[in-house]
């Protein structure tokens, strides 16, 4: 399903029960600001893929680990948080960089349904100065850096996650 | 337990932000008129994001008139009606005409103004009357869910008629050439075509008004229950009408008057 | 049951209460979806079913085009791309880098917008040049950005499946003596090919879902004319029922790269038992 599907339904239809549902408790209607609509819609999408790339990462870790845990007397809190974690960050990270990647294209569709986002901007300054080209150029631009800007983080990241591998 | 809803409650109150449209007595609290602005010189955002217009202007004073305290907040004009319907906002105030098929699910307060359609082309256009049959194969740009949009679906059989979201966007179609023609309010296109912007193109011409969809002028569009607050704004038009705020309004924006005959 | 509960109290306890916690949070997803469902088939509604049902089908055709074309104009421009990012000449390489981080690491929307309206800016300069008529459709535009981009996407599928084939592979070649273009086409691509069937399903899905932007600048799509139909009937049943439409192309597609890539992949798979 689009993201910008999901945006719509969200926006629009969130509206709708969320009126009903407090109204139905509190006697009042809640309002639902775009931002709140955006992040939902986002978040959801998001939420989608990240529990693939977990479930990809829990199967990676091979039965054994929790076998040795359960060897070596740890409950199963422990052992997930100190054996299965560790090794899930550094297997989730290459999938949730690039989650993160398209979530941050992603937020560029929020400027449909009237949130003042970057691309939303742009559009305010390119009705008042006609000048299209340079402001959109400009707006790519900015997605471009921020992405450079992730990409190093995300680097330090993975260099952290691996420290205890064999770099090869 | 109670801390954890508590928490959240909060936390989506923070978010969410209560609004006591509970309280029926319109007075007590801020109304809140939704526009889409991007319809200058009705409504549009100056450059520091305000919104101002020829609608700003009379809302406000016909708020004044009748001591609301009303608020206006830029909405996307596809998503204004069914933001009213939802509570998302008290009324529009959005250059609406007041027609049949919006009266069906919203209603509206007395007339606020009412101009002609109008249809403007490039300068070097081979278009060069409003017969309607001149436009067959020719790209005709609307903005989307206006009586325009309407008329064109219905009247304009032989066109390709492109829908956009807002007036900005057809009119920079129109400047490029991508479009042929643009059909709009007669006030609103010829205060664009005085800018430098609108350099490129001509009015060809007003259109007549056809009553079953272009309606009777437009309208501040309130929520069927919410007959209170219409009365209360057709008493506001009302004063401005008599005490000659409306025509001072009006003739800071136009040469002409606006509110168009009884 | 019983048995774990015997053999460590606590964390069979936390463990139900996990599940607890699961179970509610499947149920009120469960209850969303049937209440999905529910309002849809309430609000199906006949006459609106005939008046608007046309224009819905008229979008999703319009959809499986746009994809079309894009995937297959994309597909073009890759392979220069691909060469340039597999080439060792330090300047064409670059080239192709910067021509795939821009398209990639920046959203189809804005890059839609620049193409759209950046194109009328310059409408008579492109005039004078004879190139107007194709950017003066929208469809047209929206093609040409869509298969730029995915044309970015595409040639890092490809080059990165080339590098991927075993070098060996390329020294066994040169060993029987076979020349550059021959063990490119006869070795190195076929392989190439079915390891990259994958990511190029994944890439049809992911246009498929990112076509609905060529909405934002007046094409009627799948999504445009849900947009239209909703700004007149005010009815949010139509994002759903192109919601729909939507997950069954895509379910269409996935299912489709599998069956290929059984098929191509075949002589790989270990032997079945069945096999004598």
């Amino acid at each position: 399903m689009p993201e910008l599907l999901t945006l719509f339904v969200v926006y629009y239809g969130s509206q709708y029960l969320v009126t009903a549902v407090s109204t139905a408790l509190f006697g009042v209607p809640l309002e639902v600001s775009p931002f709140f609509a955006g992040m939902v819609a986002l978040g959801l999408v998001m939420a989608s893929y990240a529990s693939e790339v977990f479930l990809a990462a829990f199967r990676a870790i091979a039965a054994g680990q929790y076998e040795a845990g359960r060897a070596l007397g740890l409950q199963k809190g422990k052992i997930m948080r100190l054996i299965i974690l560790p090794q899930l960050i550094r297997l989730a990270l290459p999938g949730l960089s690039n989650l993160w990647l398209s979530l941050m294209k992603d937020t560029a569709l929020v400027s449909v349904i009237t949130l003042n986002d970057l691309l939303r901007q742009t559009q305010v300054a390119v009705s008042s100065t006609r000048q299209p080209f340079f402001f959109y150029l400009v707006a790519c631009l900015i997605y471009l850096g921020l992405s450079l800007l992730s990409s190093i983080a995300i680097g330090q990241t993975r260099r952290w996650a691996s420290r205890g591998m064999v770099t090869r | 337990m109670r801390l954890t809803v508590l928490a959240v409650a909060s936390l989506a109150a923070m978010i969410v932000g209560i609004t006591g449209a509970s309280a029926k007595d319109w007075t007590a609290t801020t109304v809140r008129i939704g526009t889409d602005a991007t319809y200058p010189p009705f409504e549009s955002q100056d450059s520091s994001g305000k919104i101002v217009g020829f609608d700003v202007d009379v809302g406000m004073a016909a708020c004044e008139a009748v001591s609301l305290k009303c608020e206006f907040s830029n909405q996307d004009w596809d998503g204004i009606i069914p933001a009213l319907t939802a509570g998302k906002i008290d009324a529009i105030l959005s250059s609406m005409s007041i027609t049949e098929e919006r009266l069906k699910t919203i209603d509206f307060s007395d007339k606020v103004y009412n101009t002609p359609p109008a249809i403007a082309v490039p300068k070097d256009s081979p278009i060069t009357s409003v017969d309607l049959s001149a436009f067959d194969g020719k790209s005709v740009g609307v903005q989307s869910s206006t009586t325009h949009a309407a008329y064109a679906e219905q009247e304009l059989k032989g066109a390709d008629v492109k829908y956009y979201k807002t007036a900005d966007d057809y009119k920079l179609d129109l400047s490029s050439g991508r479009l042929d023609a643009a059909m709009d309010d007669v006030v609103v296109l010829s205060e664009w075509l005085k800018t430098p912007d609108g350099a490129c193109c001509k009015l060809l011409g007003t259109l007549k008004l056809v009553p079953e969809i272009h309606g009777k002028g437009t309208g501040i569009g309130v929520r069927k229950e919410d007959t209170d607050l219409k009365e209360l704004f057709n008493k506001g038009i009302a004063a401005i009408r008599a005490n000659g705020k409306y025509k001072e309004i009006n003739d800071k924006y136009f040469d002409f008057d606006a509110y168009g005959g009884e | 049951m019983t048995a774990v509960i015997s053999e460590a109290p606590p964390a069979a306890a936390k463990r139900s209460s996990i599940t607890a916690t699961g179970l509610v949070l499947i149920s009120i997803w469960g209850l969303i979806f049937v209440g999905i469902v529910w309002a849809l088939v309430n609000s199906v509604d006949p006459e609106r079913l005939a008046s608007y049902g046309g224009r819905i089908a008229q979008g999703f055709v319009v959809t499986v085009e746009l994809v079309i074309a894009s995937m297959l104009i994309g597909a073009l421009i890759s392979i220069p791309v691909a060469a340039g990012r597999l080439s060792t000449n330090r300047l064409v390489a670059g080239i192709a880098f910067g021509f795939s981080y821009f398209f990639r690491g920046t959203p189809l929307v804005a890059q839609t917008f620049l193409i759209y309206y950046g194109a009328g800016q310059f409408s008579s300069e492109l005039k004078a040049v004879g190139m107007w008529w194709l950017f003066r459709d929208a469809l047209n535009c929206a093609v040409i950005a869509f298969a730029l981009n995915t044309a970015a996407y595409q040639a890092e599928i490809l080059s990165g499946a080339i590098r991927n084939v075993p070098r060996g592979q390329r020294e066994g070649a040169a060993a029987l003596g076979l020349h550059k273009w021959l063990t490119l086409r006869k070795i190195i691509l076929p392989q190439a090919l079915v390891s990259a069937i994958r990511p190029y399903g994944n890439e049809v899905i992911l246009m498929t879902k990112a076509s609905s932007i060529a909405s934002i600048i007046t094409v009627l799509d799948l999504m445009g004319q849900t947009r239209y139909v909703f700004s007149k009937t005010y009815d949010l049943s139509f994002y759903f029922w192109a919601a729909l439409f939507y997950l069954a192309t895509v379910e269409v597609v996935s299912h489709l790269v599998n069956l290929v890539e059984a098929r191509l992949t075949r002589h790989v798979r270990p032997p079945s038992t069945a096999r004598g």
